[in-house]
């Protein structure tokens, strides 16, 4: 497979299918790892950094997770390639920055993904529909094992996994829960629940990366401890705080059922009547109402709109997955228009 | 009172700013003051946080009088307090009782419970045994709120891992 096949394809994690999918758009669980002795990419020359990429490239190959995977070298792509892997989820802003010695290794569905070279030198990702907190571990966990017997990974007894910076060390994981929560944003509730998360010492942001206001209403809520607690321990205890949030979005839709109906009915139809008859439409503006049409089809209220087309919707209408379909550069302007094309050809508008 | 930034609400939040010697005094409802927090993180980011929590290692030794460096990669630990980002696996040991001090200061724990690589080339003999039960009694010490165990035991592990201690 190469990066054109993506496209062509729908990520297994944007299936709206799975545990609690109604609120639960995705699970995300990402093991940093680095080789012993060999500096972390930021100190690292060039020829260490190529030289991590053909280890792990061997290791990877053996591996039977990574059969008809996709292996990319960041400097073999262009800027709209390495901006189309970040809005897919399969790598970090950073990682698109400078090229040399760093690669991404992608498995068919995209449920895995490999960052070399980013921070540390692997980071290692499963990503799955729904809330699966311990099936995406059980892959993950064995994945990292099968690894562990070829690669000589940095590891203390007292400190576990040794990663570039300090607040990684440990287990040098990170689960993080993707969640739609327009009722709790609505009913203004929002803050409050934010608040409380962090005062747990979990960490929540935006849908679109690091220090991105939530839009779309989707938030992801990780954990930030990684040493101290067993890999089970922190993810069930991610676990119990998304259920309680859960928990919270489904009285606060349910209030806005009860109290507020033919508000919150008209909101859905006209936001799905915008998208189906718009010919010229920002991404902002798209990302509002396909929240908005989402909540209809979780209530129940739009039963002709399938869950996995708006999942895909809020991933292909960003700018680089536009000009990967339409295969060449387009303006602001021209994307717009391209959007709402892509957004009516889904949604069969007129 | 009413809120500094937006003047129509209620400020339930006082924040005092301390800038260059100057003092100013913030009042703010809850949805400014959330607002201002998220700029005070884009301006403070996790490697002045980091920084700032690594001079607390300054109690352990005192780190301007002894220069470290790692022996294998040559950060020293003022780059790694500037930059926030250690050189390789073997600055864990060259930095070690800074890093410990600090590991706790960020995961108010510093010993690993989770799990090991596979093939982790385990020192020969029970010792390594000993210190992995040693682990697992302690957590269960905590759990059960025996502190005074715990505290043994956790004395127990830090000599057992003084022996132990060097990164594969």
């Amino acid at each position: 497979m190469n990066i054109n096949d993506l496209i062509n394809h729908t990520a297994e994690w944007l299936r709206g299918a799975g545990p609690n999918s109604n609120i639960v758009m995705s699970t995300r669980i990402r093991l940093a790892r680095n080789l012993a002795k060999v500096p972390f990419p930021n100190r690292a020359e060039k020829n260490d950094l190529v030289s991590v990429v053909d280890d792990l490239g061997k290791a990877i190959a053996e591996n039977n997770y990574f059969k008809d995977s996709v292996f990319l070298k960041m400097n073999e792509l262009d800027s709209i390639d390495k901006q189309f892997l970040v809005e897919r989820h399969l790598m970090s802003h950073e990682h698109a920055v400078s090229g040399d010695g760093k690669a991404l290794i992608v498995s068919a569905e995209e449920v895995l993904s490999v960052m070399v070279n980013e921070e540390d030198h692997l980071r290692i990702q499963v990503m799955q529909s729904g809330l699966t907190l311990n099936e995406s571990w059980g892959i993950i966990n064995k994945l990292d094992d099968s690894l562990s017997k070829i690669l000589n990974y940095a590891y203390m007894g007292n400190w576990g996994y040794l990663t570039a910076c300090p607040t990684n060390t440990g287990t040098a994981m990170r689960g993080s829960v993707m969640l739609h929560l327009p009722a709790l944003v609505m009913t203004k509730q929002i803050n409050k629940v934010l608040a409380a998360i962090a005062k747990l010492s979990f960490a929540s942001r935006g849908f679109y990366g690091e220090g991105t206001q939530a839009r779309g209403n989707i938030y992801q809520i990780s954990n930030q401890v990684s040493l101290g607690h067993s890999e089970e321990d922190i993810l069930q205890n991610i676990g119990g705080l998304i259920r309680q949030v859960i928990e919270q979005e489904e009285q606060a839709r349910q209030a806005l059922f009860m109290q507020n109906r033919s508000m919150l009915e008209d909101k859905i139809f006209r936001s799905l009547g915008v998208l189906k008859s718009a010919h010229i439409i920002s991404s902002q503006e798209t990302i509002e109402l396909l929240s908005m049409v989402r909540l209809g089809v979780d209530l129940g209220i739009l039963n002709q709109v399938d869950r996995a087309h708006i999942n895909e919707l809020f991933i292909t209408i960003q700018p680089a997955h536009l000009q990967k379909i339409e295969g060449k550069k387009l303006t602001p302007a021209q994307r717009d228009t391209r959007r709402a094309a892509l957004i009516r050809e889904k949604l069969g508008g007129v | 009172m009413q809120c500094n930034i937006c003047t129509k609400k209620k400020a339930t939040v006082h924040l005092t700013e301390i800038i260059d010697g100057q003092v100013t005094e913030l009042h703010l409802c809850e949805e400014c003051a959330r607002e201002k927090s998220v700029q005070m993180e884009q301006q403070f980011g996790l490697a002045d946080l980091l920084a700032g929590l690594a001079d607390f290692g300054k109690q352990v030794k005192d780190v301007d009088k002894v220069k470290l460096d790692c022996p294998h990669c040559g950060v020293s630990y003022d780059d790694f307090k500037k930059f926030g980002r250690l050189g390789c696996s073997e600055c864990y040991t060259a930095f070690r009782e800074h890093l410990s001090s600090l590991l706790k200061k960020i995961h108010g724990s510093n010993l690993h419970l989770g799990k090991a690589p596979l093939e982790f080339p385990q020192p020969a003999g029970p010792a390594i045994e000993t210190l992995r039960d040693l682990k697992t009694q302690l957590q269960e010490a905590v759990q059960k709120e025996d502190f005074e165990k715990a505290a043994e035991l956790r004395d127990k592990i830090r000599i057992s891992e003084k022996k132990e201690e060097t990164p594969s």
